[in-house]
């Protein structure tokens, strides 16, 4: 037996599963009910624009959305080995991570570019 | 010597409640991603141009919307509940021979969600 | 202890209700497959399944194989699938099952050699594969005129709950990890290993990592968390897991963005 590569993964799992658990409620809240519904008063575009171009926010919004990606792509990846397609855990490993790395490297080009 | 191994089903997850509850939370990650991809399309759309923000806002109000936000924010937050509820057996911390109590790292953990949520809210929505 | 045990049913306590008990049975050179028999026994309220059990071997069915010793929740052998949940049958009491029925079958995830007799032999090796002694760096280890290693009541709070284990196995059998995959070391052979890593007088840990931090060590459990729901003693299996795996993975950081120092 030798050791595993397997800490990595794992701690961008852990760290996209408590940026999901901390932030997403609350964002989905305001991007599903406060935003549309103006329930917390006119929220201008000005004020959106201007955040998603501050590049300190940039940063923050590159972490927030790429680690839960990869959180996703961990626990994916075991959840289809457990409930049966272990014979096929290579491709499963690679179609996971390799939707996490793609989702990572859109973020990233989406947020350079505006 | 000859034995006998019960053979494991791939529905074994469907046989017992905790076994069933465990896969929901796995399956929660799905939504985690689709949220994601929602965020970056809502990115995208912000940066662009007043019009395209526009109609993005306008979208949301769609019934599509509100049940995309709805499963998501469900399973997302059963997420967000086990993940909570998990972390005190990970951060596990002495004092003298006692150890610091489950509860109430549990309630430093909900806190602190009560808090960056809020943060959230204010840093977006303004006071 | 075992003869004033027999005695109980036989003193002329009236027994009127009766409590359904269907046993797998397996008897590999007789039985191709393994099937349920169903026994009646008397209801008692302060019997547990394992009083049930050995009413039927004593008094219905003589060929019926289990194990048990202690009759007390210590020794750990008594183990077995009740409807379908591992539990102490010692521990387990019929009034619990109003229904008036239960399923005994032996604990999942084991290959079964008669009726409820498994085998439990990849158990004990995984034991001892964790190396479940103290261990020192060489050197180090104390000539034995100069007494025990010294440790204080708050370095042994940080191990004490994991050398509570009696080695039931319940928490395997109530592992789907382990039941798919048998290379999976497991809930308690890692609780273990996490006892003396966690004991102010071992240095093993390095040691010990050969297997906890292979893939087949903690990176195959992923914190379905029944192992610690069943586990009689309050081990917190699942927990001893999940904190193998933050050590290791500072180690992993450690190895990879320092620079090797041998010290
Ligand atoms: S950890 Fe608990 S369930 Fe597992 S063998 Fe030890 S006592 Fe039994
Ligand atoms: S007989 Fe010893 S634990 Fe049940």
């Amino acid at each position: 037996m030798s050791k595993s590569n397997e800490p990595v993964l794992w701690f961008l799992f852990s760290a996209g599963g408590m940026i999901s658990a901390m932030v997403f409620p609350i964002l989905l809240i305001i991007t599903g009910v406060i935003l549309p519904f103006e329930l917390a008063g006119e929220v201008t575009f000005e004020r959106i624009h201007n955040a998603v171009k501050n590049p300190v926010v940039k940063l923050v919004l590159f972490f927030v959305i790429a680690l839960p990606f990869f959180h996703w792509a961990h626990r994916f990846r075991f959840t289809l080995i457990d409930i049966g397609l272990k014979p096929i855990s290579f491709l499963v490993s690679l179609l996971c991570y390799g939707g996490a790395i793609t989702g990572t490297i859109v973020a990233a080009f989406i947020l350079w570019k505006i | 010597m000859t034995t006998y191994r019960k053979p494991v089903s791939n529905t074994w997850w469907l046989e017992s409640k905790p076994y069933f509850l465990f896969v929901i939370r796995e399956f929660t990650s799905l939504f985690v991603a689709g949220y994601c991809l929602f965020l970056l399309l809502f990115i995208a759309k912000a940066g662009d141009s007043q019009e395209a923000y526009a109609t993005l806002i306008l979208s949301l109000k769609s019934p599509t919307s509100m049940v995309f936000h709805l499963i998501s924010f469900t399973f997302i937050l059963y997420h967000a509940i086990t993940w909570f509820n998990l972390t005190p057996k990970i951060m596990v911390f002495h004092l003298g021979e006692e150890r610091i109590p489950n509860a109430l790292i549990a309630g430093a953990v909900y806190l602190s969600w009560g808090v960056v949520s809020l943060i959230i809210s204010w840093l977006i929505l303004g006071s | 202890m075992a003869t004033r045990r027999t005695c109980l049913w036989k003193r002329g306590v009236k027994v009127s209700e009766t409590f359904e008990m269907e046993i797998f049975r397996y008897y590999p050179d007789k039985d191709n497959e393994p099937f349920i028999k169903s026994y009646e026994v008397p209801f008692r309220d302060d019997w547990v399944v394992l009083d049930a059990i050995n009413y039927i071997k004593d008094e219905i069915d003589g060929t019926l194989s289990y194990r048990w010793s202690c009759r007390m929740g210590v020794c750990g052998s008594c183990g077995m699938m009740v409807n379908s949940v591992p539990k102490l049958t010692c521990s387990a009491f019929l009034k619990d099952y109003p229904s008036r029925k239960i399923r005994v079958e032996p604990l999942q995830g084991f290959p079964v050699e008669r009726d409820l007799i498994f085998d439990m032999d990849d158990f004990m090796n995984k034991l001892t594969e964790v190396k479940p002694y103290l261990l020192r760096k060489e050197g180090e280890e104390k000539p034995l005129e100069e007494g025990e290693y010294l440790q204080s009541p708050a370095e042994l709070a940080h191990y004490k709950q994991y050398t509570l284990c009696i080695n039931c196995m319940l928490c395997y059998a109530a592992c789907p990890i382990y039941a798919l995959d048998s290379n999976f070391v497991g809930p308690a052979a890692i609780a273990l290993a996490q006892r003396y890593n966690l004991d102010s007088r071992d240095q093993g840990r390095n040691q010990r990592q050969e297997v906890i931090a292979s893939h087949e060590g903690i990176w195959e459990c992923t914190f379905v968390g029944e192992c610690s729901v069943v586990c009689p003693k309050d081990v917190d299996p699942a927990a001893a897991i999940q904190r193998a795996k933050v050590s290791s993975t500072l180690d992993w950081f450690k190895e990879k963005m320092i620079p090797r120092s041998k010290g």
